[in-house]
């Protein structure tokens, strides 16, 4: 079953536009104010999100499959950083004994 | 029920749960948090006639990447006040940052022109699984194949970064 497209409804791009671009924002100020390395990982995950679906949005309203495909290699990737960011964390939790990003801080070299 | 109301109403519960991610103190809550966040994207997504990547998007991000990260929340242990609470001009500081980026880009977006012609034939096929995948292979074959070699390079990091550990402790 192939729903009616939501554009000819009377739903604007720029309801999406606004609706990604708060999520994106949300994301970014998760990256400043939280601590947590998980969390930063999960608000990257967000921005990611906000970015497809404005990229779905403008593939619908042009009826071009190309924004779509962009979406598919963009989870590509986001499986792929969510893995070796995971896998990092997990080995910095080990040496460290906490999740906190300003350990960093102490870094030398 | 207009579909416009719909939307208005999926795209508010969409801001405020992904509030909810960035708002939570428990870790646990905030990736269910994000769960919920992915779900109603995927409504957004059939919504607008992508169900190929709405079913694609429960699968990989909510099926795959949130339980490892629920996984990995539950082997690090971490209790409520394992993070310690930034300082209060870092989070003024953070959130004028993030609400001047917002203005700023709504201001770029908003009024942009549009270009190129909003195609007036029926379009609702496109995010089927039968027009993408033969976009997948005609078109963007190369870089379908090149991803391949990038899960390779990630997967042999992962376990790469997992063993140096083990053979640490040995």
């Amino acid at each position: 079953m192939v729903l009616a497209s939501i554009f000819e409804s009377g739903v604007s791009i720029q309801f999406y536009i606004v609706l990604s671009t708060i999520l994106f924002a949300i994301g970014a100020i998760g990256v400043l104010i939280r601590r947590n390395m998980i969390i930063l990982l999960m608000c990257i995950e967000l921005m990611l999100n906000a970015v497809n679906l404005l990229l779905v949005a403008f593939s619908t309203y042009f009826g071009k499959a190309d924004g779509q495909l962009f979406v598919f290699f963009i989870m590509v990737v986001a499986a792929a950083e969510a893995t070796v960011g995971l896998s990092i964390l997990v080995m910095a939790y080990r040496n460290i004994r906490t999740t906190d990003v300003s350990i960093f801080n102490k870094q030398k070299g | 029920m207009s579909l416009e109301l719909v939307a208005t109403i999926l795209g508010g519960l969409t801001i405020g749960s992904a509030l909810m991610v960035v708002i939570s103190k428990h870790p646990v809550r905030s990736v269910l948090f994000l769960v919920l966040t992915f779900f109603l994207i995927s409504s957004n997504y059939i919504l607008m006639n992508a169900q190929f990547l709405a079913i694609v998007n429960i699968i990989v991000y909510a099926g795959a990447i949130m339980v490892l990260f629920l996984f990995v929340l539950m082997l690090l242990n971490l209790s409520k006040d394992n993070e310690p609470k930034s300082p209060f001009y870092i989070k003024i500081a953070a959130v004028t940052a993030g609400g001047t980026l917002l203005t700023v880009l709504i201001a770029a977006l908003k009024d942009g022109i549009m270009v190129g012609s909003v195609s007036k034939e029926d379009g609702s096929s496109i995010g089927l699984v039968q027009n993408l995948g033969h976009e997948l292979f005609t078109t963007y074959v190369l870089p379908f194949e090149i991803s391949s070699v990038l899960f390779i390079a990630a997967m042999v990091g992962a376990v790469l970064l997992a063993k140096r550990e083990k053979q640490l402790i040995d």
